[in-house]
């Protein structure tokens, strides 16, 4: 009885450090033109334990959502999500044609080259959030995403 | 290439009479082998009545002479819009020289946030060849029903988005709506079809 009091606290000890390890590998923003009021963001996330992402904030954009983009036959849908559960050890990936940070409501054109400030927020199992802050460089509108050397 | 099975087909025709048919029907029909959906025959978008960003009148006969690749997005679009673009840029580098008789065409859904400066500038980003094409709202939904392109705004945190069509349409040299291309299809595929329509237009009397 007692031993296994012990290891769920050491279980929550170690889910409550480990949460933050979570890993952002290669954020990056979609460059805009002139006027251009909205655009994407993307990376990975790998959290070592089970958890989601619940929020995004950036100074760039007044609106920052979460979003999912499907295809449902032939067509385009884009919509806000709540969130993205990061299941444990899998790197949980933020690319065109599937899950995007949403800035809407840009403040200025994001240019190629630019450092865009961006905040994730990653909420454990347990409830605690965890923010952390990201450097994003922003791709010529044109990029593709993928990363020529990044073969998998 | 056709030329040598034809020319094998017709060696060995006496002796095997079935494989000279099945050579025979490879020969007749790879001229039309596309690798996207072949449309050939459709009767929707015949032509539209749009305006460029310098406020001109652009319908499809003005390209006459040219394969026309044509897509509808807005330039909001984070995903589906810049990559069908991109894929259109590749697809012209494949094409090298053959690249010049290629238009690409982008019609806007939201013609109320894409502005004329905005159209132009986020084509050019990609290719300044690349036309961007416009209407008002009304006018747009009846372009896009001419087109059987669906798009719908729909609201998300106090602005809106645009759920939309990903298919582009390619026409041959003569404005003849030929292919249908899907969000998933590569530009190597459509490189290879847009090439067979150019060749089969140079090679007509
Ligand atoms: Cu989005
Ligand atoms: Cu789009």
């Amino acid at each position: 009885m007692k031993m296994k009091i012990v290891a769920s606290l050491f279980a929550t000890l170690v889910s409550s450090a480990t949460l933050a390890q979570v890993a952002v590998t290669d954020p990056w923003v979609r460059a805009t033109v002139p006027q251009q009021k909205a655009t994407g963001a993307f990376m990975q996330i790998t959290a070592p334990a089970d958890a989601r992402l619940v929020e995004a904030r950036s100074p760039v954009a007044n609106i920052v959502e979460i979003h999912e983009m499907v295809m449902d036959k032939d067509v385009m849908k884009m919509r806000a999500i709540s969130g993205i559960d990061l299941p444990a050890g899998k790197a949980v990936e933020l690319k065109p044609g599937g899950y995007h940070v949403m800035l809407i409501d840009l403040n200025a054109q994001v240019k190629e080259g630019d450092v865009v400030p961006l905040t994730v927020v990653i909420e454990g199992k347990d409830g605690k959030r965890e923010s952390i802050e990201l450097k994003a460089a922003a791709r010529p509108l044109n990029s593709s995403g993928v990363m020529p050397m990044h073969k998998h | 290439m056709p030329s040598i099975h034809c020319a094998a087909r017709t060696a060995v025709r006496t002796v095997f009479a079935l494989l000279a048919a099945v050579a025979l029907t490879a020969c007749d029909s790879t001229a039309l082998q596309f690798r996207n959906t072949d449309i050939t025959g459709a009767n929707f978008g015949t032509d539209f009545s749009l305006l460029d960003p310098e406020g001109n009148t652009r319908s499809l006969s003005d390209f006459r002479g040219k394969a026309v690749m044509m897509f509808f997005g807005f330039t909001q679009c984070p995903d589906i819009c810049p990559t069908a673009l991109s894929r259109a840029t590749e697809v012209r580098k494949l094409l090298g020289d053959d690249g010049q008789h290629l238009k690409v065409i982008f019609v806007s859904v939201d013609p109320e946030r894409d502005v004329p400066e905005v159209l132009k500038a986020y084509t050019a980003a990609f290719d300044p060849d690349f036309l961007g094409l416009y209407t008002s709202v009304e006018n747009t939904r009846k372009v896009a029903d001419d087109f059987r392109v669906f798009y719908r705004k729909v609201p998300t945190g106090g602005s809106y988005t645009m759920d939309h069509t990903a298919t582009s349409y390619v026409y041959d040299p003569q404005g003849r709506l030929r292919l249908a291309v899907s969000h998933q299809s590569s530009a190597e595929s459509i490189a290879a079809d847009v090439r067979i329509l150019l060749q089969t237009a140079s090679s007509r009397p």
